[in-house]
């Protein structure tokens, strides 16, 4: 391919994904529900389980002797988990909509790259997740000032706070890759929310976002082989700045987090790319 | 006529559905010229719709081959779908966006740079009368605007080729006049050529020329009026409760051929007014009804597929 070919190709990628980015973002705005839907639920999770479950917390063996963490802190990482995997079923979810009115086809038509309609759903969903979570962290001083959680200082620096958001928008990726990929064989939402009831709710929970789950082997194990037990501890490492939290099998290190949850989104990604280039029956319905 | 000028070349295209294992398409050929409106008419279920999936890059190509603007459509997909402008069936159009918004992202998945899209909608909102709705949501349409909406769309990249499915669905006849008329105009005012799917014989006589399938064969194709001259002279149609019976007697008593269809007789002939006045006058309690005229293209239908236009969609259903 000539220089001119393959910068004509990248400019077609990036107008072609960007417009289908804008679309999901004025779709998103214009359906309020959605903007109440994702968020609304998780703040309320984390008011009342945060209430709820201190008193039968027991501080997790990777928090340094003498210290204690109360469980709205220990929760903050998964709740915001919780928000992303939220976010970004409801914006993959979008793809049976997207074929069932028709826009879908009209899209595959295209000569748009494939890459192209894979990015701009998952671009778009990850600008929506990972806004909804700073909203969510906006609010956190504002809970604690009025007194239904804890002051959680999770801010350190500039820098850390970067590397927070830098962590959160990878996370995110991976995410909506992953209900991508769960979403684009489905041809109901009905399906749907059977995989997510069976899948990915369980996924969560067993990603030491709700529990530390460190008593048992088997679910030590599942924690352990789970890839966003890695989204969960990266967020965790990284907003838990005052604290030296040691490396334990169900708690991994910062450096595997990010590994693993880039290996994660990379391998979903490709899987989404290869899942629409295929042409068959499912896209014309 | 030369297939290498063709547009549109279709060369024993067949396609089975992987799930059933039943055949859509069986060795369908034919050609379409630079500028034409060619229509593809065949009952549900004859394979139009396919044909159309096929054509317009949906799914991919099985048995045999087809070209577009002489690019292949196996291993120049790509450059196919830039040819192209395709307008479904189904709307395409996303309802939560506005008529600017939508031809403006259909714009931008066709590459276009910001200005030629600024330029390319004005120009198309004004050519299809839209230009006081620009603003309006989609949802808020009527389904003949829609459908307009939805045909400016497909135009935006300016393609050499429309390929519309079954366009006039959910249209009222007053809509479905007007997007005949713009069609028309469309072809007349660029070097165009649109293809048409369609199961309404009023529409496919608007075509230049027509292919009709029937269970996923080609059974005809011309123009509607050498279709109809291909019969000839006149048709009766006569509708009966015992239509074995009935072609038996009309054998006996007027040596004429009837071919017996679902629930009926059609009978062709080269001077019908003296039969038609003579069935009237014998077979009078033995029939519900009986029509008489010059063939149509049901009539054409009928004669190749040996059964009316209906029957095969009733059976499959």
């Amino acid at each position: 391919m000539s220089t001119a070919a393959i910068a004509d190709s990248q400019s077609s990628l990036i107008a072609a994904a960007g417009t289908l980015v804008r679309r999901e973002l004025v779709r998103f705005l214009r359906q309020r529900s959605r903007v109440v839907g994702a968020l609304g639920q998780p703040v309320v999770f984390w008011i009342l389980f945060g209430a709820g479950l201190q008193g039968s917390f027991k501080t997790p063996s990777w928090v340094p002797a003498g210290e204690t963490l109360s469980y709205q802190e220990y929760f903050l990482p998964g709740i915001i988990a919780l928000i992303l995997l939220y976010t970004a079923i409801f914006s993959t979810v979008s793809i049976i909509e997207d074929r069932r009115a028709g826009f879908m086809q009209g899209v595959l038509v295209s000569p748009a790259p494939r890459l192209a309609i894979v990015l701009g759903k998952l671009i778009g969903g990850t600008i929506l997740a990972v806004g909804q979570v700073v909203i969510f962290l906006g609010l956190g001083p504002l809970l604690a000032w009025v007194g239904l959680a804890p002051p959680i200082p999770w801010m350190q620096s500039l820098p850390q706070v970067l590397a927070v958001l830098c962590f959160l928008t990878t996370f995110a990726l991976a995410m909506t890759a992953l209900g991508y990929i769960v979403v684009w064989p489905m041809s109901s939402t009905q399906g749907f929310h059977a995989i997510m009831m069976v899948f990915l709710t369980p996924m969560w929970l067993l990603s030491g976002a709700f529990f530390p789950g460190e008593g048992s082997v088997w679910l030590s194990w599942i924690i352990r082989l789970n890839p966003m037990t890695y989204g969960v501890a990266g967020l965790r490492r990284l907003m838990t700045p005052h604290l030296d939290l040691a490396v334990t099998p169900t708690f991994p290190s910062l450096p595997m987090s990010v590994g693993v949850t880039i290996l994660f989104g990379t391998v979903c990604v490709g899987l989404a790319v290869m899942q629409t280039r295929s042409r068959n029956l499912r896209n014309v319905q | 006529m030369s297939v290498s000028d063709s547009i549109i070349s279709v060369r024993e295209l067949g396609y089975r559905y992987p799930q059933s294992d039943s055949v859509a398409l069986d060795s369908v050929a034919f050609a379409v010229q630079p500028g034409e409106i060619f229509g593809l008419l065949g009952p549900n279920g004859s394979g139009k719709t396919t044909l159309f999936r096929l054509l317009s890059t949906l799914l991919p190509l099985g048995q045999g081959e087809a070209s577009i603007c002489g690019y292949d459509l196996k291993s120049q997909t790509a450059d196919v779908r830039r040819t192209i402008g395709v307008t479904f069936q189904s709307p395409s159009l996303d309802p939560h966006l506005t008529v600017t918004e939508n031809l403006s992202h259909q714009a931008r998945l066709y590459g276009l740079p910001r200005q030629t899209t600024r330029d390319r909608i004005a120009e198309l909102l004004d050519r299809m009368r839209l230009t006081d709705r620009r603003g309006d949501l989609v949802s808020t349409l009527s389904g003949g605007l829609k459908r307009r909406v939805e045909i400016a769309k497909g135009l935006i990249h300016r393609p050499r080729v429309l390929l519309l499915d079954e366009p006039s669905t959910g249209l009222d006849p007053g809509a479905r006049q007007d997007l005949w008329r713009y069609l028309a105009e469309l072809v007349g005012e660029s070097a165009l050529t649109i293809l048409v799917t369609t199961h309404l014989m009023d529409e496919a006589e608007q075509c230049k020329r027509l292919a009709i399938l029937n269970e996923g064969q080609l059974v005809a194709i011309g123009s509607p009026e050498e279709l109809r001259a291909s019969i000839g002279g006149d048709c009766l149609t006569i509708d009966c409760e015992n239509p074995e019976a009935l072609a038996a007697r009309l054998r006996d008593r007027f040596g004429v051929d009837p071919q017996v269809i679902t629930d009926g007789i059609r009978i062709q002939t080269e001077s019908g007014t003296p039969l038609f006045e003579n069935i009237i006058g014998e077979c009078r309690e033995e029939m519900t009804s009986i029509t008489f005229g010059k063939p149509t293209l049901e009539d054409v239908f009928i004669s190749r597929t040996g059964h009316r236009f209906w029957e095969g969609q009733q059976a499959s259903s």
